[in-house]
C-alpha cells in the first residue's frame, strides 16, 4: 500500500528544514503541517511540540527533513540532514528534496518496519481552506476526515508568524503574518459585554414571567391560546441561547447560534421597515378607518347568506320551521358581534397604534399579533361553526344508533362491538319514528354546517399561511446559506483530486481541492435547519375529511383533547 | 458508440501502476438539432400569434427558447465524465456539464467494496451500467450500504464498459493483495 503525504502548498517555497506533522498509522499517511526553519535547538523543539500536544490533545512529531536546493546539490547539507534523523527518532522517516529547477520532487522513506521500499503519493492541499472547512458526509474511519481534523485541531501551530520571537521558526500558511479581519476581531471583543447585558436582561424578563400572579389560572389559559405569547416565549428562549457567555462547543452548535443571531437580526430589520412604513403619513389611521366598513360589509354579506339559507337555497326545499329557528339564532349572533365592533370603533386607532409599536420586536411578532387579531375579529364565525358542528354531530350520532336499532342491533360498550338485540315493539316503533324525523331534518342542519365549515376553513387557511411565514422566518438557516454563497469551501461536501503532471520514477503528484465541491443548497437547508416548535396537525387529508363528515370540531379543540389524555 | 448510437470517445490515462483515469466524452450538441428545436418553437409561437394577434407570445417564445437552452446546457447536457482511480486513496467520479459546471463525488478506498457492471431492464431495453458498490466501514459485515452508478450522462456500450471494468479490477486486486500483506 502506497504511503500518502499531504503537503501544504504554502510550504513548498520554504527553506531547508524539518517537517512537522502527524503520522496516521491507520491509513499509512503523513499530514505535514509546517516546516521548521534552521536555527533551532532540538530539545526546545521537542518541548514546544509537547506543549502543543497538551493543548490540542493530538500528538505531533518531527516526521522528516525537507531540503530545497537552489542550485546544485550540496553534499554537506545532505549529510547534515541525514544526521538529524538520529536526533529525532520517528519511523518512518521522510526525506523530501526539491530542486528549484524541476517541478518534480524526490521523496524517500527510511526506517519502515518491514524494510520494503514503498511508492509515495504526494497530495498538495491548501492549508487555509482545509483548516476552515467543515467536512460533511464523512464517516469516522475516513482518512480524509482524519486529515481535516488534524489540520483544524492544530490551529495553534499556525498562530505564531515569523515576526514572533520564539524558540522555533515555522513556515506555514500564516507565516508571512496573521490573516484576520479587523471587523471580526472587533465583533469578538464586543460580543462579551453585549452577551453579559443580554443575559442580565433575559434573566430579568424570565423572573417577571415566572411570577405567581401571571401564571395563575385565568391568565395562563389566555397565554396558551394567543400565538403572540408563544412567539414572545420563543424569542426569549432564542435570546437565552445567544447570550450564553461560553463559546459554542462544536460546529453544529456554533452554526445554530450564528443562524439564530442572523435570523433575529433579519426579523427585527424587517419589523422596523414595516413599522416605519406603517407610521408614515397616517397609514394607521387609514387602516383603522377602513376596518369598520370592512366589518360592516362582512356582517352584511353574512346576513345575506343567512337570508339565502332561510329561503330555498339552490332550489332545495328545507324544513321551514327548523330553518327559520336556526337562521334567527345566527342573525342574533351577527347583531351582537356588530354592536360589539361599533362599541370598539373609537378605540381601534389607538389600539392599532400601540400594537404597531410591537413590530420593532420583529416581523414574526407583528405577524403573530395579526394572526391573533384575525382570530378575535372572526370569533363569530368560529361560534357559528361550533354550533353547526355540534348540532350536526348530535344528529349523526343519533342517526347511526337509531339505524342500528332499525336493524335490530345495538352497540355493546363493554366489548366494544355491535351485538344483536331483540327490541320490544314499542321501542322499535319509537326508534323508527325518531329516525325518520332526524333523517328528514338532516339536510337543513347539514347545509348550515357545510356553509359555516367552509367559512371556518378559509380563516384557518389564512392563519396557517401567516403561521407558515413566521415558521419560515424562524427556521431558515441564514448564516449557513450566506456561508455557502460567499465562502463555499467552509461547507465542503467532499474533496476533489486533480492529477498534476507526472514523470516516471518520481512520486505521484495530486492536488486536493476543497472549494470545488461545496455542499448543495438543498442539503445546507436540511442540515442546518433550526428546530421549530410548532406542532402541525398530524391528521392526513383522509382523516380530516372523515372528521368533517362526522362533525367533529377540527383545529383548536383537538390540542385540548390531547392534553386531557 | 453509446447506447443511442451517438459517437463517444473513451480516453484512458495511466499514471503509474495504481492510478488510472478514464474520461468518456459524449457527442457535442449538434447544430442541426438545435436549429430544428428553435425553429419548431418559433413556428408554433408564430402560429399562436397569428390567431391571437398578441405580441407577448413572441417575446415569451424567445425567452422560453433562450432560458430552455441555458438550463439544458447547465443541468442536462453532459460534456464529459471521468472516473479516476487512485490505488491507495479512493475513486473519484467527475461529471462536467456543457456549461462548465462540475459535480464531483469522491469515495474513499475503505468504503469501496467492488466495481461491477450491472444489468438493468427498463421496458424493452437492457441497460448495462458500471457501478460502485459501497459498504459502511464501521460495520464490515453488514454488506452493501449504497450503489453508485457511474457514466450516467453518457451511456457507453457494454464493450467500452468492459475495458474500464478490467482495468479497475486489476487495480483493486493489487490493492487487496497489498492490504492483505500489510494486515
Amino acid at each position: 500500500m502506497a504511503i500518502k503525504i499531504f503537503f501544504p502548498t504554502s510550504c513548498s517555497a520554504a527553506e531547508n528544514g524539518l517537517l512537522i506533522g502527524r503520522w496516521l498509522e491507520e491509513h499509512r499517511s503523513a499530514v505535514i503541517l509546517a516546516t521548521l526553519q534552521f536555527p533551532f535547538i532540538p530539545a526546545n523543539v521537542k518541548e514546544y511540540l509537547g506543549q502543543l500536544e497538551q493543548v490540542t490533545g493530538m500528538s505531533l512529531s518531527v516526521l522528516g527533513t525537507w531540503s530545497h536546493s537552489k542550485a546544485e546539490a550540496d553534499e554537506k547539507m545532505e549529510n547534515f540532514l541525514g544526521e538529524l534523523s538520529r536526533i529525532f527518532r520517528h519511523s518512518p522517516w521522510l526525506r523530501m528534496a526539491r530542486e528549484s529547477t524541476s517541478k518534480f520532487w524526490d521523496c524517500r522513506i527510511e526506517r519502515l518496519e518491514d524494510g520494503a521500499s514503498e511508492d509515495v503519493v504526494l497530495v498538495y492541499y491548501d492549508q487555509m481552506k482545509v483548516m476552515l472547512s467543515e467536512l460533511h458526509s464523512a464517516s469516522e474511519h475516513s482518512e480524509i476526515a482524519a486529515m481535516f481534523n488534524t489540520v483544524a485541531k492544530n490551529q495553534l501551530l499556525f498562530a505564531n508568524d515569523k515576526y514572533d520571537e520564539g524558540p522555533v521558526k515555522l513556515t506555514h500558511w500564516q507565516s508571512e503574518g496573521m490573516e484576520a479581519s479587523i471587523i471580526v476581531e472587533l465583533m469578538k471583543q464586543a460580543s462579551v459585554p453585549v452577551c453579559a447585558v443580554l443575559s442580565f436582561f433575559v434573566a430579568v424578563i424570565t423572573a417577571i414571567c415566572s411570577l405567581r400572579v401571571l401564571s395563575g389560572k385565568p391568565l395562563s389559559f389566555l397565554w396558551n391560546k394567543l400565538s403572540t405569547c408563544e412567539q414572545l416565549g420563543k424569542r426569549l428562549e432564542n435570546l437565552h441561547v445567544i447570550s450564553r457567555p461560553e463559546k459554542a462547543p462544536d460546529h453544529p452548535a456554533f452554526m445554530r447560534k450564528a443562524s439564530i443571531v442572523l435570523s433575529l437580526l433579519i426579523d427585527v430589520v424587517l419589523g422596523v421597515v414595516l413599522m416605519s412604513w406603517l407610521y408614515q403619513g397616517n397609514r394607521l389611521g387609514q387602516l383603522a378607518n377602513a376596518l369598520m366598513p370592512v366589518a360592516d360589509r362582512v356582517a352584511l354579506e353574512l346576513q345575506g347568506l343567512l337570508q339565502w339559507l332561510m329561503g330555498a337555497p339552490a332550489g332545495l326545499k328545507m324544513n321551514r320551521a327548523l330553518d327559520e329557528v336556526l337562521g334567527r339564532f345566527f342573525m342574533y349572533h351577527i347583531h351582537l358581534w356588530i354592536s360589539y365592533i361599533r362599541l370598539m370603533s373609537p378605540f381601534i386607532e389607538v389600539i392599532l397604534w400601540y400594537i404597531g409599536l410591537s413590530a420593532c420586536l420583529g416581523l414574526s411578532v407583528a405577524l403573530s399579533i395579526l394572526s391573533d387579531i384575525i382570530a378575535l375579529l372572526t370569533f363569530h364565525i368560529y361560534c357559528f361553526y361550533v354550533y353547526g358542528a355540534r348540532l350536526y354531530c348530535l344528529k349523526m350520532h343519533g342517526l347511526s344508533s337509531l339505524w342500528r336499532l332499525f336493524r335490530g342491533k345495538k352497540w355493546n360498550v363493554l366489548r366494544q362491538r355491535v351485538d344483536s338485540c331483540s327490541y320490544d315493539l314499542d321501542q322499535l316503533f319509537l326508534g323508527t319514528l325518531l329516525f325518520t324525523i332526524l333523517l328528514f331534518l338532516l339536510p337543513t342542519t347539514a347545509l348550515y354546517y357545510l356553509v359555516f365549515t367552509l367559512l371556518r376553513l378559509i380563516i384557518i387557511v389564512v392563519q396557517g399561511v401567516i403561521q407558515m411565514t413566521i415558521d419560515l422566518l424562524s427556521t431558515v438557516p441564514f448564516y449557513a446559506l450566506l456561508l455557502r454563497l460567499c465562502r463555499s469551501y467552509r461547507l465542503a461536501a467532499g474533496v476533489k483530486f486533480q492529477m498534476l503532471e507526472q514523470k516516471s520514477g518520481k512520486p505521484l503528484r495530486l492536488l486536493m481541492q476543497v472549494n470545488i465541491n461545496p455542499l448543495p443548497y438543498g442539503q445546507v437547508l436540511e442540515t442546518y435547519r433550526l428546530p421549530s416548535r410548532r406542532c402541525y396537525p398530524k391528521d392526513s387529508w383522509g382523516s380530516l375529511c372523515k372528521k368533517l363528515f362526522f362533525g367533529e370540531v377540527i383545529y383548536p379543540w383537538k390540542q385540548k383533547k390531547n392534553k386531557q389524555q | 458508440m453509446d447506447v443511442y448510437g451517438n459517437a463517444i470517445t473513451l480516453q484512458q490515462q495511466t499514471y503509474g501502476d495504481t492510478c488510472q483515469d478514464f474520461t468518456v466524452t459524449s457527442a457535442k450538441l449538434s447544430v442541426r438539432s438545435l436549429a430544428s428545436w428553435t425553429c419548431t418553437v418559433w413556428i408554433a409561437a408564430y402560429a399562436v400569434f397569428f390567431y391571437t394577434q398578441h405580441s407577448a407570445v413572441l417575446t415569451a417564445a424567445i425567452l422560453v427558447s433562450i432560458v430552455g437552452l441555458l438550463l439544458y446546457l447547465h443541468l442536462v447536457k453532459v460534456d464529459h465524465e471521468s472516473l479516476l482511480i487512485l490505488g491507495s486513496l479512493g475513486i473519484q467520479t467527475t461529471t462536467t456539464y456543457a456549461s462548465g459546471r462540475e459535480r464531483t463525488v469522491f469515495v474513499e478506498m475503505c468504503r469501496v467494496q467492488d466495481v461491477v457492471i450491472n444489468e438493468g431492464l427498463s421496458l424493452h431495453r437492457v441497460n448495462y451500467y458500471l457501478c460502485l458498490l459501497l459498504r459502511d466501514p464501521s460495520e464490515p459485515q453488514a454488506g452493501l450500504s449504497q450503489v453508485v452508478p457511474v457514466f450516467q450522462g453518457s451511456r457507453p456500450r457494454v464493450d467500452c464498459l468492459g475495458e474500464i471494468y478490467r482495468s479497475c479490477q486489476e487495480i483493486l486486486a493489487s490493492q487487496r493483495e497489498h492490504g492483505g500483506k500489510t494486515a
